[in-house]
């Protein structure tokens, strides 16, 4: 964590020089007032010099972007990620060339880096978030991929009158495919299995 | 390489200081020993060989110069 004690005529001199000097704004960072100074006589005599200590607050969604940055350049490709944090959920969109090294085959590695990433930033956050890791839009393109799939599924499961079993998935991709079919009356679906072979079935 | 394991390693682990990647290189592949504090063991394995899955799923994604496959060997 970086941190700076600097002293001025006042409080907020103090505070001004410290910000300079960590290169932040106010609202990035936790103030403790050491000594409030004293003006003194005619401010020569007597004047003590106000002190304060500046710290960066962490901001952890914003370490963690680094983090994904960080991964991503080691791994050769290079990625912009933009961030969109609603409550306690965090979006991480990555941008860039030669992405789909980042995807992998059915998203494994996507959804390898998106398990290292959740681990990341709950490790020692008092908040709990979840994460979400997408790629040039992949997530979503996905869900329709899996959408049609259900469907598809669906009307086989009717036709022969018999369950059909999908293939693993992980539970955020089984939630789409279930919410999917729950509205639709021929099919009913569970999830059977145990982790990471747990699969979908659906039942006529 | 061996520092895409070791960025990786650091965000899990409480005592980053003990983490090692050892590199050998073999006949048919390249294996990176890696080795953490007894008290992170967990952290690097999880539960069923979650989060040492995940990480050999990424290490092997990433491209590299050499031809040679990759092998990541935990503890």
């Amino acid at each position: 964590m970086k941190e700076l004690t600097a002293s001025g005529q006042t409080v907020d001199e103090a505070i001004q020089s410290a910000l300079e000097q960590l290169n932040t704004t106010k609202d990035q960072v936790e103030i403790d007032v050491i000594d409030e100074g004293k003006k003194g006589l005619l401010g020569l005599f007597g004047s003590k010099r106000a002190i304060v200590k500046v710290t960066i607050a962490k901001n952890p969604i914003q370490e963690i972007e680094h983090f994904i940055k960080e991964i991503t350049d080691k791994m050769n490709v290079n990625v912009e990620v933009t961030t969109i944090t609603k409550g306690n959920h965090v979006t991480f969109e990555m941008h860039g060339e030669n992405i789909a090294l980042l995807i992998g085959k059915r998203g494994q590695t996507l959804n390898a880096l998106q398990y290292l990433v959740h681990l990341a930033l709950n490790k020692d956050n008092k908040q709990f978030y979840t994460v979400t890791l997408d790629a040039e839009g992949y997530r979503g393109r996905r869900e329709e991929t899996l959408r049609s799939l259900a469907w598809k599924m669906a009307d086989k499961a009717t036709r022969l009158n018999k369950k059909v079993a999908l293939e693993p998935m992980p539970a955020f991709e089984r939630k789409i495919i279930h919410s999917a079919l729950q509205k639709q009356g021929k099919v009913s679906t569970y999830s059977d299995g145990v982790e990471p072979h747990r699969h979908i079935v659906i039942k006529p | 390489m061996k520092s895409l394991i070791e960025s990786i390693v650091i965000s899990l682990v409480d005592h980053p200081e003990d983490i090692v990647v050892q590199e050998t290189e073999e006949e048919s592949k390249m294996v990176y020993h890696l080795t953490v504090n007894e008290d992170d063991v967990g952290k690097v394995i999880g539960k069923n060989g979650r989060i040492a899955k995940a990480i050999r799923t990424v290490v092997y994604a990433a491209k590299t110069d050499g031809k040679k496959r990759i092998y990541l060997d935990i503890m």
